[in-house]
């Protein structure tokens, strides 16, 4: 297990992204989601990606897990192309949405992952079952995933996505969709499983707060085009828990992602290019 | 946190079995409800005749009641003479008599050849839904073959079964397998459309995380595509269960065969003034079979989606 929290330099990137550019179309028209971006991940990094809408955070994720390729740059995870990192299953993935397939109970949602890998079936069943323990979902293993609640969906498909123990967990507004109560109970449960497993984790949010309070690092990104415009170190203390809410030195970093966020901002409303630069997001 | 979210599992079951009281109620108030038209049909079809059809002369014994009833209608109408519409008690009763003197009772007769019909239209049912759901496969993967095959399969249907019946029959040696056959060109025209849709109604956001995991086009097809495409297949292969019958009774015709309800219709029509009864009975026994098909139909759909959302038929997120 990988301490979290600590600053592992020697160790190799999990994610090594260099010279990253995106353009959505071609030519004059062409839009840029990305420019120059250069970010390198250590393993047991909890990295946060913030930003306005249309930076390109929800882009840059998805070109770490080779849901869409970089118009120029290289992208490496765990020192091979990324193409080849996600062939390898190398990493898991989690939406906003559960997506989980309403003929599948609980379970079957779970052990979806390692039955495409081909792991045979008691084996697929006890993995599951460990990690349906780990989100406290153990008793709901029999129920249909409609009979679950939002948040509960949501922790299946971050089972779901621990199942096969990757060391790279992708994770895009997971609780975007959740009330603000939901969400902070799954923060703290997200960083009890950060901790126990150990696994690097990068974490697309539109909130501030959840931003500090889950990284280790929090990627300030900003738009027209995107490109990160500062890096927070945040160094809180582990295990992160309900009281660090409450320290003077969280309240600072807030402040400074805030400003950092705010300082990029430019001219405050969104003009044409933020809502095109949003569909070809939702496009891509 | 399990704490607190243990008590939503019998919560979750107790709306699961208040929602199957509601299916109960809810399939009574059905029955009741088909029940309910048949008397409606029943009472329109004898009110007529009342009124319009030819006299009325009723003697006889009902459980142990004796029936003495006259009535000699106002009006003359055509279509509700007794040889145009027989009454309803004439077309049950015809079922308990024999259909030629001496011979097995009309209603055996029915029944033989309802299940010579069934096996005729499910073996073509069998056919037109792995035709239908192999096109829609194709179709669904590649774009342009869809855009390029979808009219000829469109115009395959505009095409009169009737006409085209008498072709396969011709071509096809085996009485039985030629009927099968138009059987399931009518059956596989309901399952390419439904498969086609229903392939492509996955979530495209579950397509991605099949590809995260980097699931061959294979697995898509079976883990999601296939699954998300039952509901849609279902209500296809419903649509293309009573198809069959109708493509079975239609190919019947001229095959020649002797069994079957083509042959009966056939038959009953030929001595309709003799009987009209006999072929009222055997369109009654046609349509009786349909719905036994779109009945097997469903209860393979209830069995195999066991488990699936459905209260409002819609995914609740």
């Amino acid at each position: 297990m990988t301490e979290p929290g600590s600053q592992p330099t020697s160790q190799p990137a999990v994610v090594d992204i260099r010279g990253v550019g995106k353009t959505f179309g071609r030519g004059s028209t062409g839009l840029v989601a990305l420019q120059e971006i250069d970010l390198t991940i250590r393993p047991g990094e909890f990295i946060s990606l913030i930003g306005p809408s249309g930076c390109g955070k929800s882009t840059l994720l998805r070109l770490i897990g080779d849901l869409t390729s970089p118009t120029v740059g290289t992208v490496t995870v765990n020192g091979k192309p990324a193409r080849q990192a996600r062939l390898n299953r190398e990493y898991g993935m989690v939406f906003q949405a559960p997506v989980l397939m309403d003929w599948r109970s609980v379970q079957r949602n779970v052990e979806l992952p390692l039955e495409i890998m081909g792991t045979d079936r008691p084996e697929r069943e006890r993995r599951a079952r460990a990690m349906l323990d780990l989100v406290e979902l153990g008793d709901f293993a029999k129920a249909y995933p409609w009979q679950l609640s939002g948040g509960m969906q949501q922790r299946v498909a971050i089972a779901r996505a621990l199942v096969f123990d990757p060391k790279l967990i992708l994770m895009d507004e997971p609780f975007g969709a959740l009330d603000e109560m939901t969400r902070e109970r799954l923060n703290l449960e997200l960083m009890r499983v950060w901790r126990q497993t150990g696994t690097t984790i990068v974490f697309v949010t539109h909130s501030i707060p959840e931003a500090v309070f889950l990284s280790t690092r929090v990627v300030v990104m900003s738009a027209r085009p995107g490109r990160i415009s500062r890096v927070v170190d945040v160094d809180l203390p582990q295990p992160r828990t309900v009281e660090t809410r409450e320290l003077d030195r969280y309240f600072e970093h807030v402040t400074t992602v805030r400003e950092a966020l705010r300082r990029h901002e430019g001219s405050g409303e969104p003009d044409d290019r933020d809502i095109a630069a949003i569909r070809a997001e939702g496009l891509a | 946190m399990a704490g607190a979210t243990s008590p939503a599992l019998p919560l979750a079951g107790r709306a699961a079995s208040s929602a199957t009281a509601g299916v109960e109620m809810s399939r009574r108030a059905r029955i009741a409800a088909i029940l309910a038209l048949i008397g409606l049909l029943v009472l329109v079809w004898e009110a007529a005749k009342w009124i319009g059809g030819d006299p009325w002369r009723l003697h006889g014994t009902v459980l142990g009641i004796r029936i003495d009833y006259e009535h000699f209608p106002p009006l003359k109408w055509r279509i509700a003479t007794d040889l145009a519409l027989p009454h309803v008690w004439s077309i049950v009763g015809t079922f308990f008599q024999p259909a030629q003197r001496n011979g097995p009772l009309l209603g055996e007769i029915l029944f033989g050849n309802a299940l010579f019909t069934f096996a005729e239209a499910l073996v073509g049912f069998v056919f037109g839904a792995l035709l239908g759901l192999g096109l829609g496969i194709v179709f669904a993967n590649a774009r342009t073959v869809e855009r390029a095959f979808v009219p000829y399969v469109v115009a395959s249907q505009t095409v009169p079964i009737v006409a085209i019946a008498p072709l396969v029959v011709i071509f096809l040696p085996i009485g039985w397998l030629a009927v099968a056959v138009i059987a399931a060109y009518l059956t596989f025209f309901p399952v390419t459309m439904g498969a086609l849709r229903g392939l492509k109604s996955a979530d495209p956001r579950a397509v991605e995380l099949m590809r995260s995991y980097a699931a061959s086009p294979r697995q898509v097809l079976w883990k999601l595509r296939l699954p998300a495409a039952l509901p849609y297949l279902f209500t296809a292969f419903r649509i293309a269960a009573s198809a069959s019958v109708v493509g079975a009774i239609i190919g019947e015709l001229p095959s020649g065969i002797p069994y079957g309800l083509g042959s009966s219709i056939l038959n009953f029509k030929q001595y309709y003034v003799s009987g009209p009864e006999k072929l009222w009975a055997t369109i009654i026994v046609a349509a009786l079979l349909g719905l036994v098909f779109v009945g097997l139909v469903r209860l393979a759909e209830s069995l195999i989606t066991r488990g699936r959302y459905r209260g409002t038929g819609r995914d609740p997120r």
